[in-house]
């Protein structure tokens, strides 16, 4: 089965401002709102669960009611302390009722990029299918800069290698989370990118196009940003 | 939900806009395969009157074409159906006298109102029909099928009965798709094709007769015609087919041109003519289509004039097709995978 795992467990923090990003008004909807709708419309996708901060599921649960007219169910899961945790408190919410298998597939994804497109979202089924994992991304406009200490530049890459990473994350399910559980709590703490576990477990990860338009409303400007792009 | 819908900005400029669309009382359909119309390719080419492109731009282009439903609010189709997209919307004066794609208040999609290059289309399910056992690169062009079968139509209630000879001015696709039907629908009729090029026209191969338009010989005749030229070519064809035709002919107008023609309106009247104008075409008219290209020999010939280009990926993808386009003789279809 293919799962959708849309990550809203934040707090807010970075945008200093009273609810957590997700809940913002985008146009007509709560940001998050959009972001579930994609992925209901999505028809590979089985079943879509949402991680949320303990503190804002009935929060969540009232703006899936009031404003989601697609007819299909969404699972609510609350987040653990950190992005991974609340990937495996869905991974776990799923096998719960699923069961374990190894053609479960699960596609994570930021609950604050609502301008994610179905393309993005199918390309990516089709990748973890194939390759156990796959990332999203899209190439370095600009030019990286590598710097060891923050001060003077160590090194500067070749632009056409460097990408940027966006969501959706899609990994065969069984696999992720045995790389997950191998890793010491020290591992846990430094590897927060799902991807980044399988790399330095020797992992292949597949690159799926994404679009500079799956931006992540993360601060005031990017927020102000997506309301000018509707 | 945010859609994203790729607009002809100015011409030959494609940019994204970004709408939230609602999904009650709708059904969203992800199109599958597209087709391009010459309609679309004037708009991309910065070919319509400068007033024109500043009323309708920016505008998604493409009205021809399938999805698949992804969503539908009304219960009438299930997830995953194919179904082909009807671009005209009716206006509120819809009545059964006037048919709908000529009613007043009508606006269709790619012509002042948003097509299909968009990551999703939500229409009424009225605008949807249904199809299965159609190659999905021919279902692509079941508008201009159903364009053809709604000329068809308006002929066959029109027309006197006396149908031994029809002739088809034009060897283009419209010219293909309007043979191809009369030669179904009329197996006694002879089919003759009048064009311009001699490669297009033995694409024709199931017309009784074919000529190059300087040819015509003085005593060639024909009962009804039908003018597919379009362009600067409606001229000669129209000119053409009231030298050519008999009393009381039925011709149908189906060729776009940008410029007033003048017509020979003394033979007009003499010969009492009757000439047609046809358009776009409706749900019935669509529903005929599906039905038409169901039988296999039919998409076997269809299939002759359909060129599939690569899919769409991105915009410049967008940008190669309308380049491709231009160098096809017939119809260019492609996969949406934007």
């Amino acid at each position: 089965m293919i799962f959708g795992a849309i990550l809203a467990g934040g707090t807010g923090t970075r945008m200093g401002i009273d609810k957590p990003k997700q809940f913002l008004m985008l146009g007509e909807k709560p940001i998050i709102i959009h972001t579930i709708e994609k992925f209901l419309l999505c028809e590979k996708i089985d079943q879509v669960y949402v991680g949320i901060h303990p503190d804002w599921i009935d929060h969540a649960q009232d703006l899936i009611e009031k404003y989601i007219k697609i007819d299909k169910k969404v699972i609510l899961v609350p987040g653990g302390k950190d992005r991974n945790s609340t990937i495996f408190n869905i991974v776990d919410a799923i096998e719960e009722r699923f069961g374990e298998s190894e053609e479960h597939i699960v596609v994570t994804h930021d609950s604050v990029r609502p301008f994610v497109t179905l393309r993005i979202i199918e390309e990516n089924i089709a990748a973890a299918v194939e390759f156990g994992a796959c990332d999203t991304v899209i190439g370095a406009v600009d030019t990286i800069v590598v710097s060891e200490d923050g001060k003077m530049i160590t090194e500067i890459p070749d632009r056409k290698k460097m990408f940027q990473g966006q969501t959706p994350q899609s990994f065969r399910m069984s696999m992720i989370k045995k790389l997950y559980y191998d890793l010491t709590d020290a591992e846990k703490s430094i590897l927060t990118d799902a991807c980044k576990i399988c790399v330095v477990r020797n992992v292949p990860v597949k690159l799926v196009r994404g679009e500079v338009s799956n931006l992540k409303i993360t601060t005031i400007d990017d927020m102000k940003m997506a309301k000018a792009m509707i | 939900m945010l859609n994203y819908v790729y607009q002809l900005i100015t011409p030959k400029t494609i940019s994204v806009k970004y709408e939230d669309v609602e999904v009650e009382n709708q059904v969203i359909v992800k199109p599958e395969y597209l087709a391009v119309c010459h309609a679309d390719q004037r708009y991309y080419q910065g070919k319509r009157d400068a007033k024109i492109l500043r009323k309708k731009l920016p505008m998604a282009l493409i009205h021809e074409g399938w999805g698949r439903v992804l969503y539908d609010a009304t219960g009438t189709f299930n997830i995953g159906d194919k179904v082909v997209m009807i671009p005209n919307v009716p206006g509120d004066t819809q009545n059964d006298i006037i048919y709908e794609n000529y009613g007043k208040g009508s606006s269709f999609l790619s012509s002042g109102k948003d097509g299909f290059m968009r990551e999703t289309v939500n229409l009424n399910p009225d605008r949807l029909v249904r199809f299965e056992g159609i190659d999905e690169r021919i279902a692509a062009i079941s508008e201009f099928v159903s364009v053809g079968m709604h000329a068809f139509h308006r002929f066959d209630v029109i027309a006197h009965s006396c149908k031994k000879r029809i002739g088809v001015w034009g060897c283009g696709s419209l010219a293909f798709v309007v043979s191809c039907i009369l030669k179904k629908k009329y197996p006694a009729s002879k089919i003759c094709v009048i064009g311009r090029n001699v490669n297009k026209l033995n694409q024709f191969s199931f017309a009784d007769e074919t000529y190059l338009i300087d040819d015509l010989k003085d005593d060639f005749e024909v009962d009804h015609a039908f003018e597919c030229a379009g362009g600067e070519g409606s001229y000669y064809a129209i000119d053409d087919i009231i030298r050519y035709i008999n009393p009381q002919g039925s011709v149908v107008l189906m060729g776009v041109s940008e410029n007033k023609i003048p017509i020979n309106t003394r033979d007009v009247l003499e010969k009492g003519l009757t000439f047609v104008g046809c358009s776009r075409s409706g749900r019935e008219d669509f529903i005929n289509a599906v039905d038409f290209m169901k039988d296999f020999s039919v998409q076997r010939r269809l299939k002759s004039i359909i060129y599939e280009t690569e899919p769409v990926k991105d915009i410049a993808d967008i940008h190669r097709v309308f380049s491709v386009d231009m160098n096809t003789d017939f119809k260019t279809v492609f996969k949406w995978e934007v």
